[in-house]
C-alpha cells in the first residue's frame, strides 16, 4: 500500500487531536486545506499562531484578552463597584450580547464538580476574593449556570464573599422566553412562581 | 424475540458531562436496566423540554430509545425533583458522594432493583435533611451490604467469636471487625470506640428511612463515617473523589 506523503500525513494527525474531530474529518479537512489557495492555508497557520502568542488572561477579571487589563475592565464607562460572576468566557460574551449589564466580571474558569476532581483549588476564587477585598465591590452576581454544578459553585462562593460585607445576588431562574408551561420541569415552575413580578 | 426498540424506565441521574453543542450524556441508574449511560440532545439549550428534568440526581420516567452505542433519551418527567437537596451545599456534596459510590460500585447494565430502592431512600433522607454524614454512612453499609461487600460487624473475621460490646478493631482489608485478641496480628487493624461500633451495626441493620435520625456526637459519627468510607476504598481499591470535596466545603 502506498502511505500518504509525510507532510500530509501530520497535517491529518494533528487534525485529529481537536476536539470533535475523528480520523475521516480530520482527512477531509486536510484535504481541503491541501486544495485550497496557499493564502487561506496561510490565514489559518498564521490565526492559530497569533491566539497562542497574544491573547492572555485579564489580570483583573481573569477573561481571554489581548491587553491587560481587558478592554471591559479598564473602560471608564462600567461601574467597578458591581462583579458579575462566570463559569467561562463564553458565559461572559453571552451577557455581554445583552447589552443590559454595565458592571465588571470575573471568569471562574468551570464549576465544582467534585465528579471530575474539579474542586474549590481548580477555579480562580482566591483571585475574586483578593479583588473583594480591596473595599471597592459592592455587589457581585453568580452568573453561573443553573444545573447542580452551577449551584454548588454559588453556594460555595456565597458563603465566602458574604463575610466580606459585599452583597450577593444570584441570576433570576425560570422559564425561558419561547417555553412552553406543559414542558417545563416541577423546580424550574416553582422558582417562576416564586420569582413572579408585579405588572 | 426481538429486543424492543424503546423502553420506558425509572431513573435515577447519577452523572452528567457536556457531549457536542448541546447534547449531554448521562450516567443513569435504572429500576429496570440498571447503571447504563445514555445521550440526552439539545438537552443544554435554554429552551430545551428534557434539561431541567434531567438535571443532576434527579428522579425521573424516562423513555428510552436503543441506540447502537448509546440508548437515546427521547422522553423524561421528573418524579422527585428533591429540591432541598441542591439548595444546601451539605446536602449537595453528600448526594454527590452517593452518586459515586453507585456510579463505583454498581455493574453497567445489571438490573438492581434494590440498588434504585437504596439510592431512592439516600436521596430521600438527604432531601429531607437527615444529617447527611449518617445517611451516606448507612447508604455504604447497606449498599455494600446488598452488592454482596458488606463488612462483617458481627463476628470477628479472625477467630469467628461473636464480637463483645468493648474497644473492638476494625480492618477493612479482612472484610470487618476483629476482636481484641486477634488484632495484634493484622497491623493494619485499628481501634473502633464502643459507640461507633454500635452506631455501625444499628446502620446496617436499620432501613433508610429511619437509620440516620439516631442521635450521636460528632466524634463518633465521624469515626463511623471514616471506617465506612476506608471499607469502601478498600473494596474499589481506590480513593474516592466526594469526601474529599466534602471535607473542602465543610472547611471553607
Amino acid at each position: 500500500m502506498q502511505p500518504l506523503v509525510e507532510p500530509v500525513a501530520r497535517l491529518i494527525e494533528e487534525l485529529a487531536k481537536l476536539p470533535g474531530i475523528g480520523p475521516k474529518t480530520a482527512q477531509r479537512l486536510a484535504f481541503f486545506l491541501l486544495r485550497a489557495p496557499a493564502e487561506s492555508a496561510h490565514e489559518l497557520a498564521r490565526a492559530i499562531v497569533r491566539v497562542k502568542e497574544a491573547v492572555t488572561y485579564c489580570s483583573q477579571c481573569l477573561n481571554i484578552t489581548d491587553r491587560d487589563p481587558c478592554a471591559v475592565c479598564s473602560s471608564s464607562s462600567r461601574d467597578a463597584s458591581i462583579v458579575c460572576v462566570v463559569e467561562e468566557p463564553l458565559d461572559l460574551l453571552a451577557l455581554e450580547r445583552t447589552g443590559v449589564y454595565r458592571g465588571l466580571y470575573h471568569v471562574l474558569h468551570g464549576a465544582l464538580s467534585p465528579m471530575d476532581g474539579i474542586g474549590p483549588d481548580e477555579l480562580r476564587i482566591q483571585e475574586l476574593l483578593r479583588r473583594l477585598q480591596g473595599g471597592e465591590v459592592r455587589e457581585v452576581i453568580l452568573a453561573t449556570n443553573p444545573n447542580v454544578e452551577g449551584e454548588a459553585t454559588a453556594m460555595y462562593l456565597e458563603r465566602l464573599v458574604k463575610p466580606l460585607g459585599v452583597s450577593v445576588s444570584r441570576l433570576a431562574r425560570g422559564l425561558p422566553v419561547g417555553a412552553d408551561l406543559e414542558w417545563a420541569d416541577e423546580l424550574t415552575l416553582a422558582r417562576a412562581l416564586e420569582g413572579r413580578r408585579a405588572l | 424475540m426481538p429486543r424492543p426498540r424503546v423502553y420506558r424506565t425509572e431513573a435515577i441521574v447519577l452523572r452528567g458531562s457536556n457531549y457536542g453543542e448541546a447534547d449531554r450524556i448521562l450516567t443513569l441508574l435504572t429500576l429496570k436496566q440498571g447503571k447504563l449511560r445514555a445521550i440526552a440532545k439539545g438537552v443544554r439549550r435554554a429552551a430545551s423540554h428534557q434539561g431541567g428534568h434531567l438535571e443532576l440526581f434527579n428522579h425521573v420516567e424516562t423513555l428510552l430509545a436503543v441506540g447502537r452505542e448509546l440508548d437515546v433519551i427521547t422522553q423524561s418527567e421528573v418524579r422527585h425533583p428533591f429540591r432541598s437537596l441542591r439548595e444546601q451545599l451539605d446536602r449537595t456534596s453528600h448526594a454527590y458522594y452517593l452518586a459515586e459510590l453507585v456510579d463505583r460500585l454498581v455493574e453497567e447494565r445489571a438490573p438492581a432493583p434494590e440498588v434504585f430502592a437504596l439510592a431512592l431512600a439516600g436521596l430521600q433522607a438527604l432531601d429531607r435533611g437527615d444529617e447527611p454524614r449518617l445517611v451516606l454512612c448507612q447508604f455504604q453499609l447497606r449498599l455494600l451490604a446488598a452488592s454482596g461487600f458488606g463488612p462483617e460487624l458481627f463476628q470477628c473475621v479472625g477467630c469467628r467469636a461473636e464480637l463483645r460490646p468493648e474497644v473492638n478493631f476494625f480492618s477493612p482489608a479482612s472484610g470487618g471487625m476483629l476482636c481484641p485478641a486477634c488484632a495484634p496480628a493484622e497491623p493494619l487493624a485499628y481501634r473502633l470506640s464502643l459507640g461507633a461500633f454500635k452506631l455501625l451495626r444499628h446502620l446496617r441493620r436499620t432501613d433508610l428511612s429511619e437509620g440516620a435520625r439516631v442521635r450521636v456526637g460528632e466524634a463518633v459519627s465521624r469515626e463511623g463515617s471514616h471506617a465506612a468510607r476506608d471499607y469502601v476504598e478498600c473494596v474499589l481499591e481506590r480513593k474516592l473523589r466526594a469526601p474529599e470535596f466534602i471535607a473542602r466545603v465543610e472547611g471553607g
